[in-house]
């Protein structure tokens, strides 16, 4: 499996991943969250930021079921879905992640007909990697 | 007088292009030198009077080498664009500006790819990830086909777009082809059937949503207008051009997008009728970049043919054929001619307003051209 290569914004979104946490970067002046994380606010270019603990309620904004070929590891666990879960309480936060029958479930583990837009979903953690199981 | 320097200051004079194959034997610098050759044959003009070039970051062949192999003068211009097939039009583009500024005189513009041969990112799993893959490759979500079957699939729930009108697009593209004896897809007929019942490769698409791995080149010549009065062949007038990135636009997986599925294509559309003197309406034939068959939709909107979410709809009754509202990649396009990243659409533009395209459109005087929508894209209109 790939495991995320982080870069200098991107990795306290792991840090907290890894303790379990979802957090979201945002703006420590004008408080606008912003995803994926980057050095500046795009409202106000102020470069004080924070990260913001949400709930981990979403909804899925839309899903795709990959087939091979894939790369190995995930060749095997295919079809499996891949979705995009918009935030409940920040809805243009979007993360890409996969819905799965329970925490530490594999990717394929959940029928991909079950997957709706619009199903409700809660995070769960997986070896310092979000998924989401539904509500 | 903003917008006026370009507009019809500069024309396509030459183009050429190797044959198109999942295998070609050579390499992808000698399919560069042989595409530009052929392009430079074609306008009538030797090597040595090149002064200005123009490909894409992700080509291969660089300036040097290209320059120093088929023997071009000393250059005063040269660019190179990027984000893949996004790129295809902004190389013209560029060698437009720089011949209407006077930075040069004949410039050529050129992309050779072997991806019909050559190896499959996919296939390797110790390949580094770029950061922004941080928030998508650990989930699976690995391939442009991945990528935009995610916008494709909001797209159809927000819209009502259907898998008939992803076939309304192959089958054009495929109908084309098989006119098209240079196609890869010649003689190879799609049907209702097989586009239903083909393999996914990532639901919602299929097999046939998808382009063509291709080995081949392509080139094409850029003059002055004066100077193409002199050319062996009719010019093709470039009418207008733009680049488009829009505000907060994060490449192919755009979800972060307050609205994702208003893409780069809207904003070179803006700039790109703004100064021009002719709308949508009056466009005879277009060449949509189509990696996807669910990109022509959305470039439909995007450059104003329909309204939004009437890019589904619009594919509806042959309007993609000839003979149709606005008949599309009249040599097949990326599905069914070839991949080349989108450069064989900008040859056949020129096709088809020199009249001597395999499905030519009669009396075709006007035609778009786009790059990739999805990525930072650019696009032409071009004229006879």
């Amino acid at each position: 499996m790939l495991n995320p290569v982080t870069d200098t914004d991107g990795a306290p979104f792991w840090e907290y991943a890894a303790q379990g946490e979802l957090r979201v970067q945002a703006c420590a002046d004008c408080g606008e969250a912003r995803f994926p994380p980057r050095p500046c606010c795009p409202h106000c270019q102020s470069f004080a930021s924070e990260w913001r603990p949400v709930s981990g309620r979403g909804r899925v904004w839309s899903y795709v079921v990959p087939h091979p070929p894939l790369l190995p590891d995930y060749a095997e666990q295919a079809p499996y879905n891949v979705v995009v879960v918009e935030l409940e309480e920040l809805p243009r936060i979007r993360l890409v992640g996969n819905v799965v029958s329970r925490a530490g479930a594999p990717l394929g583990s959940l029928d991909p007909r079950r997957v709706r837009i619009g199903a409700r979903v809660q995070v769960v953690f997986c070896d310092g990697l979000p998924q989401w199981v539904l509500s | 007088m903003a917008g006026t320097g370009l507009k019809d200051a500069t024309a396509i004079v030459g183009i050429g292009q190797t044959a198109f194959a999942k295998r070609l034997a050579e390499d992808e610098r000698t399919l560069a030198c042989r595409a530009v050759l052929a392009a430079l044959d074609d306008a009538g003009i030797a090597p040595g009077e090149v002064d200005a070039l123009a490909s894409y970051t992700m080509e291969e062949t660089d300036e040097v080498e290209l320059a120093k192999a088929v023997g071009f003068g000393d250059l005063t211009f040269f660019s190179k664009v990027g984000y893949g097939g996004g790129g295809s039009c902004a190389t013209v583009a560029h060698l437009a500006a720089a011949i209407a500024s006077g930075q040069a005189t004949v410039g050529v513009a050129w992309r050779s790819r072997k991806r019909g041969s050559g190896a499959r990112p996919w296939s390797n799993t110790a390949v580094q990830l770029p950061t922004p893959g941080q928030w998508t490759r650990p989930f699976g979500l690995l391939r442009p086909a991945d990528e935009i079957a995610m916008l494709t699939r909001r797209y159809m729930h927000e819209y009502g777009a259907t898998r008939d009108h992803l076939f309304n697009v192959a089958l054009a593209c495929r109908n084309r082809a098989n006119q098209n004896p240079a196609a890869v897809m010649y003689e190879r007929p799609l049907t209702r059937e097989m586009y239903m019942t083909s393999r996914w490769i990532s639901e919602p698409l299929c097999l046939f949503d998808n382009c063509l791995e291709t080995d081949g080149a392509l080139a094409c010549v850029v003059v002055s207008r004066e100077r193409a009065r002199d050319c062996r062949r009719t010019p093709v007038y470039v009418h207008s051009a733009a680049q488009g990135l829009p505000a907060q636009h994060h490449g192919m997986v755009n979800y972060w997008n307050d609205d994702p599925l208003t893409g780069p294509a809207w904003t070179a559309a803006r700039h790109l009728w703004k100064h021009a003197d002719f709308t949508p309406e009056d466009v005879d034939v277009a060449q949509i970049y189509d990696a996807f068959t669910a990109l022509i939709p959305l470039s439909l909107e995007g450059y104003g043919f329909c309204g939004r979410g009437e890019g589904g709809a619009f594919t509806e009754q042959g309007a993609l054929e000839i003979g149709g509202r606005l008949p599309v990649n009249t040599g097949g396009g990326g599905l069914s001619e070839a991949y080349v990243h989108g450069f064989n659409l900008i040859n056949e533009g020129v096709r088809q307003l020199r009249g001597s395209s395999t499905a030519q459109v009669p009396g075709a005087a006007t035609c778009l051209v786009t790059a990739g929508e999805g990525v930072p894209t650019s696009a032409l209109l071009l004229r006879s």
